[in-house]
């Protein structure tokens, strides 16, 4: 076990430098004008161009100068120094104010993915072949089908604007009301796979010798499906929904986006809207840390809860 | 949009997660008393499928509208005049008019070009990575492998759509053709490693055939048997998941240009239109609905149809 961690640790190391690289790499270097790059298509003055010089080093040239600059960028990252926006705001200010909405929003999603998937998914896998089973099946074939881009706006016109179920945008600072139209729309991918795996693992489980044995011994059906099989089903799962949190903190950018909630996704949509490049790769570089972390508690988590996986 | 590989990914390993972790390719199926081979099997399982004539016919319908938009409307997408907007249907303009006044039917079905383009290359090429790194890997062992399935390992754990954010606000240029190429470069360096590491282990599977041994035992060199031998068995898997990985594709442009850093005007891409429709949903709502709408229904017909002939070709699903 902890011969595993290590070597997950490791590599994870090795992830987070060759990804921080490629980001960094993209963002900065290797072009003409840095500066001009990282401002987008706007002018930049003779002051903030010699500011900028002075702050990234750009008067070091060749190899060692673009490390020293990563380098640079890097022990910032890991300080929790994001720099600036365009703006003038503190990036580290802006994540901290959006974080809060961005997990609310995030445990929604997992809440009704949770709630809604693994029910749904136990009683379609019990019920193998059964009108609800293939109802389900096709119903989360069209959700996972169905592109967040159409998903987020339908909905939001529909039940928002058309029929006004819901608040249609969420504004700056939102109750659970206003985030749970959302968080549902968010949730759904979650929810499909979540029913899928669940379904998947239960079926294959109940044919499993140990049903069998826990069968013949008298057992209730009940208590079969709910200590026996479930226990061991909701394995998978549960890895799923560990990397679903991850990939959720970092990847309501449409959903935010389109419902104007002022997380993380908002942010740097609205980066990517006004050509903030700072504020883009502060975040990214931020996101792209919590995603490898997350993924690494994951696997973690996995070893842990089956001891027949040993990664050696 | 990762969503959609994430999720063929899961699906596949707890569908298919064997013994020592090999996907149940159909070679591995003994041969069957009734002289009818895999195919056949797939191909009489899916005959039967309502949902893949209705995938089938859809993703023939999209292709038809691709290549020849003509058919299916006489109206000009560019011609736009902005005394007509949001006017209700007339003329050839079946869902009438958007904010620009631009025919709404004859812009969606001109989006399917672009979107179809970059999915096909983008599986393209995807496909070809795949099928090298997976060949390599998998017929060479040793470190060759470990050190491919270590960058399989990173590249699969760089989030699809920041990444794609990072490489794409790199093109300063709006010529079409360069924003075309850019966003099938992105997608299929991102995009390969699920299709890669499915062929590693198809390739492995069939590496320790008998008739590879033979062949070997014959005088065949490495590339003739990799060709020849391996090859084949590695293309069926790899096809379906192209197919599926072609739907995610054709979402995750559309993504892109929706964003703003994918495709760009006066290229017509079903990303930009949903965007532009979404601005204005409350003066009129077709602009919106009609571009999602065949977005979501190429994307499905995508899905489902590798849905279904991966059902059909794994055969402990039977």
């Amino acid at each position: 076990m902890f011969r595993f961690i290590v070597r997950r640790l490791l590599q994870m190391v090795l992830a987070f430098f060759g990804t921080t690289l490629i980001v960094y790499a993209l963002m900065f270097a290797g072009q003409g004008d840095p500066i001009q790059a990282l401002a987008g298509e706007r002018p930049v003055t003779a002051a903030q161009r010699a500011y900028l010089t002075e702050k990234y080093h750009l008067d070091a040239t060749g190899i060692g100068g673009f490390f020293y600059r990563y380098f640079d960028y890097i022990s910032n990252l890991l300080r929790g120094d994001l720099g600036e926006s365009l703006t003038g705001r503190s990036i580290g200010d802006i994540l901290a104010a959006a974080w809060p909405v961005t997990i609310r929003l995030a445990l929604i999603a997992i809440a009704v993915a949770v709630i809604f998937g693994v029910t749904a998914g136990v009683l379609a896998g019990i019920r193998r072949a059964s009108i609800f089973d293939n109802a389900t099946l096709l119903l989360t074939l069209l959700v996972l089908g169905i592109p967040t881009i159409v998903l987020a706006p339908l909905a939001q016109y529909f039940l928002g604007v058309k029929w006004q179920v819901f608040p249609p945008t969420a504004g700056a600072d939102p109750d659970f009301f206003a985030l749970l139209l959302p968080g549902i729309v968010l949730g759904s991918l979650s929810l499909a796979t979540a029913l899928r795996l669940t379904r998947t693992s239960v079926a294959e489980n109940l044919r499993a010798d140990y049903v069998r044995t826990a069968r013949s011994k008298g057992l209730p059906n009940r208590r079969v499906v709910s200590v026996h099989v479930l226990r061991n089903s909701l394995i998978p799962v549960i890895t799923f929904l560990g990397v679903e949190v991850g990939n959720l903190m970092s990847g309501a950018i449409i959903t935010e986006g389109v419902f104007n909630i002022p997380g993380v996704g908002f942010n740097l949509f609205r980066g990517i809207r006004t050509e903030d490049g700072p504020l883009v790769v502060g975040i990214v570089s931020v996101l792209v840390v919590v995603y490898l972390v997350s993924n690494l508690v994951v696997d973690v988590l996995y070893a842990v809860l089956d001891p027949r996986i040993r990664y050696e | 949009m990762s969503d959609f590989e994430t999720v063929a990914a899961s699906e596949n390993q707890a569908a298919r997660r064997g013994p020592s972790g090999e996907p149940g390719t159909p070679n591995q199926v003994g041969r069957p008393r009734k002289p009818r081979s895999l195919a056949g099997d797939a191909w009489r399982d899916l005959r039967r499928k309502p949902i893949f004539w209705i995938s089938l016919t859809l993703v023939l319908l999209v292709t038809a509208m691709a290549a020849v938009p003509g058919l299916f409307t006489s109206n000009d997408p560019a011609d736009c005049v902005l005394s007509r907007q949001h006017a209700p249907p007339s003329g050839g303009a079946i869902f009438g008019y958007d904010f620009q006044g631009c025919d709404t039917y004859a812009r969606a079905v001109y989006g399917a070009r672009a979107s179809l383009l970059v999915g096909a290359l983008s599986a393209l090429f995807t496909g070809l990575i795949a099928l090298v790194v997976g060949m390599v890997a998998g017929y060479f062992g040793g470190w060759v492998d470990a050190v491919l399935s270590r960058v399989i390992d990173i590249v699969l754990g760089i989030p699809l759509l920041l990444a794609a954010i990072v490489l794409l606000k790199r093109i300063g240029s709006d010529s079409a053709t360069v924003r075309v190429a850019a966003v099938i470069f992105v997608l299929a360096v991102l995009g390969w490693t699920t299709a890669a590491r499915v062929v590693r282990s198809s390739v492995i599977t069939a590496r320790e055939q008998d008739y590879v041994a033979a062949a070997r035992m014959l005088g065949a060199g490495n590339g003739r048997i990799m060709w020849r031998h391996i090859l084949p068995n590695a293309l069926a898997p790899a096809i379906v998941v192209l197919t599926i990985a072609l739907g995610s594709f054709i979402a995750a442009e559309a993504t892109l240009s929706f964003l703003g850093i994918g495709l760009r005007e006066p290229t017509i891409s079903w990303g930009i239109e949903i965007n532009n429709g979404r601005v204005h949903m409350r003066e009129s709502a077709t602009p919106l609905v009609v571009p999602s709408t065949f977005l979501a229904l190429t994307v499905l017909a995508f899905i489902m149809l590798g849905d279904a002939i991966r059902d059909a070709f794994d055969p402990k699903l039977r």
